[in-house]
């Protein structure tokens, strides 16, 4: 950060996470290896790459998966949303609002709270588990549906843990409700997947806050990426517009009245309102999320049927096929071109963390100079803070924030 | 003996998928036991908190693929009394060396549309390539089991218990169907290192070998296997050349069946 006097006059966001080259190494794989491949970016979101390659893929070879086999691939999804949510109340978010370094300082002094917090992490981690195989990287999830599919028997034992953890999610709405919030709001450009009938997991057209209302197939005509000097991770913009912003606030604002109905009145019982614009509140709506994914989760289980089979045929034909779904941070791009083998010609993956680069570099810029009187060590902090309000898959390089500030 | 000093942890990170550190809040029933006997003293994912070294125990994630992290992990090993290097990425290299094989300037032009700006190694590489490496978790992931295991043992002195045989060993263990023999599925678990569970064999599945190669590997005979059941040596290449590409004896396989391909 640059500052002249009182003035803040340059932000920038630097990640220096090492190029892995994905994008290269997937041309000349098989089809059937991207949704493994590709949750090798993310081990805190694998289902959400998994999910979204199978999408891709599925659109290539113009397969459609239905039924049960689609309701577990939101069962999944309704896992990793409760295990990478509750992941980043407990454990990383809340802290910084009740003054600890860490979850395991704050269970020194709130030692129920963070077991709360572990629990219903597990709670996610068990579905993931079960459908998956494991937490990291699941095994189970193929092109087509999956590789075992689970007897009702043992999806029903899963509803019980749910139940507790619906209850616990329900206290975390009204415990995160009542944090101290800087006052903050910013006009974000919300962007997320919306779909007629449900709050978006796998599908739905890309919606925005100002009016975008596109299929998943137009996205490379209206989101461009760009690569700046200072950052490994590339730059999103949509229609010559700089800055959006993907994740939890705007999928609850763009879709309120799709959440369940008990997460819907826990929302507004705390007093959020239906759009939310102030970025430290993302802890609430997360937590709102979280509550939303355990009912949903209980809904499919009590409506599960074993299906006859575990996953579809797929015919080969060459094609491009794309697909985005909603990673609990938020829209995640994939798009395919395979040849008539399943050979990968290339790929495209746009991440949700870089797309929320520049909204967060926008936010500093908003937040600092209300706080340049801060000491340089609390002022970090909050910096910090504004930065993990994105929940930034690259955690280490938020909590490796240093914070450079030239005054001159 | 009671200690009165609790040893310190710190977890580190190259480039990796941040997946084997959150094995470690992944143990749900066991994280506030183990912050009860070792404190968590530099672990960025997790905390802002940083405790200054030396360490007792580093856990290392992720290759070394920038001439930074090149310099950095000297750092570490300076910094460190034990380390342990956690997942595929730290020990075998990773998914990122599939780069190793080809020409890492055309890779980062296909990614990036301005290749100035990277700074980058040819070659990805293991931490042991850099620095000495006192143990090696296996897994792409890391079974939380093997951490744990791995934690305790430090804490008692005693030698970490990860079997080096195949994920066979386990499958039979489970008294899980071959799913080779049964239905025919190649599967890597014959020269693949346990630790997993054997679970892609339980989702009858074939193992993909995220584990890396077992101790003396008969990949060479595998291959034959996977030949009869109508596998291409053009698919053998991609089977032995994913998360542990340049551990040396699927490396050496994979070579192997792609001069197979060039010389038809």
């Amino acid at each position: 950060m640059k500052v002249k006097g009182d003035k803040l006059v340059e932000v920038r966001l630097k990640i220096f996470e090492p190029p892995r080259f994905f994008e290269a190494f997937l041309r000349g794989r098989d089809f059937r290896e991207a949704p493994d491949i590709t949750s090798r970016i993310c081990g805190i979101c694998p289902i959400a790459y998994q999910m979204s390659a199978i999408h891709a893929m599925e659109d290539a070879l113009k397969v459609k998966v239905d039924g049960q086999l689609r309701a577990l691939r939101r069962l999944a999804y309704c896992g990793e949303w409760i295990e990478s949510h509750a992941l980043h109340v407990y454990m990383l978010h809340a802290p910084d609002f009740l003054g600890y370094a860490d979850a395991i300082q704050m269970a020194k002094d709130q030692p129920g709270l963070v077991q709360r917090g572990l629990q219903l992490k597990k709670a996610g981690n068990e579905i993931i588990r079960l459908l998956g195989g494991r937490e990291i990287h699941p095994i189970n999830i193929r092109v087509g549906g999956f590789y075992k599919v689970p007897s009702r028997a043992s999806l029903v034992r899963l509803a019980e843990p749910l139940k507790w953890a619906r209850d616990a999610a329900l206290e975390t709405v009204r415990w995160t409700a009542q944090l101290s919030f800087p006052e903050m709001e910013q006009d974000y450009l919300f962007v997320a997947l919306r779909h007629p009938s449900e709050y978006p997991f796998n599908e739905g057209r890309l919606v925005s806050s100002k009016g975008l209302d596109i299929s998943v197939h137009d996205y490379d005509q209206h989101f461009i990426e760009e690569h700046i000097a200072y950052s490994n991770a590339l730059h999103s913009m949509l229609d010559g517009r700089d800055a959006y912003f993907c994740g939890p606030m705007a999928r609850y604002s763009l879709n309120f009245e799709k959440l369940s109905p008990l997460a819907q009145e826990a929302a507004l019982a705390t007093g959020l309102d239906r759009v939310c614009r102030n970025p430290f509140k993302s802890i609430v709506v997360r937590s709102v999320e979280i509550l939303h994914a355990c009912d949903e989760a209980l809904r499919i289980i009590d409506q599960y049927e074993m299906p006859e089979r575990a996953a579809l045929e797929i015919p080969l034909r060459a094609g491009v096929g794309y697909g985005c779904t909603e990673a609990p941070r938020g829209i995640l791009y994939h798009r395919y071109r395979i040849d008539e083998q399943g050979t990968i010609l290339d790929a495209k993956i746009v991440p949700p963390t870089s797309q929320n680069q520049k909204t967060i570099e926008e936010d500093l810029r908003q937040f600092v100079p209300k706080h340049l009187a801060l000491p340089q060590e609390e002022l970090r902090w909050r910096c910090e803070q504004v930065v993990r309000n994105y929940d930034p898959c690259l955690s280490c390089s938020t909590h490796f924030l240093k914070l450079e500030i030239d005054r001159e | 003996m009671r200690r009165t000093k609790k040893p310190k942890l710190a977890v580190w990170k190259f480039a990796s998928c941040d997946g084997c550190q959150l094995t470690l809040l992944d143990c749900e029933d066991e994280l506030l036991t183990i912050a009860g006997e070792i404190e968590i003293a530099n672990f960025p994912e997790a905390s802002r908190a940083l405790v200054k070294g030396p360490y007792d125990l580093s856990l290392v994630e992720g290759s070394i693929t920038t001439p930074h992290d090149a310099e950095r992990i000297h750092q570490v090993r300076r910094a460190s009394k034990f380390l342990v290097t956690i997942g595929a990425c730290a020990t075998a290299g990773g998914i990122q060396a599939l780069r190793n094989f080809k020409d890492v300037k055309e890779f980062i032009s296909i990614v990036y549309a301005q290749p100035q700006y990277i700074e980058t190694l040819n070659k990805s590489t293991p931490i042991a390539d850099h620095v000495r490496v006192d143990f090696e978790l296996r897994g792409c992931p890391i079974s939380k089991f093997q951490l744990l295991d791995v934690i305790s043992a430090f804490l008692s002195g005693r030698k970490p218990n990860t079997p080096a045989y195949s994920v066979c060993m386990e499958c039979k263990r489970r008294g899980t169907v071959c799913v080779m023999v049964a239905h025919g599925t190649p599967c890597l678990g014959p020269v693949t290192h346990d630790g997993c569970g054997a679970i892609c064999p339980s989702y009858l599945r074939g193992c993909y070998g995220c584990f890396g190669p077992k101790e003396t590997p008969n990949t060479d005979s595998l291959s034959t296997w996977f030949g009869h059941l109508g596998t291409k040596s053009q698919e053998l290449v991609r089977i032995f050349r994913s998360y542990n590409a340049t551990a040396e004896p699927f490396r050496r396989e994979s070579e192997a069946h792609e001069d197979k391909n060039s010389s038809r």
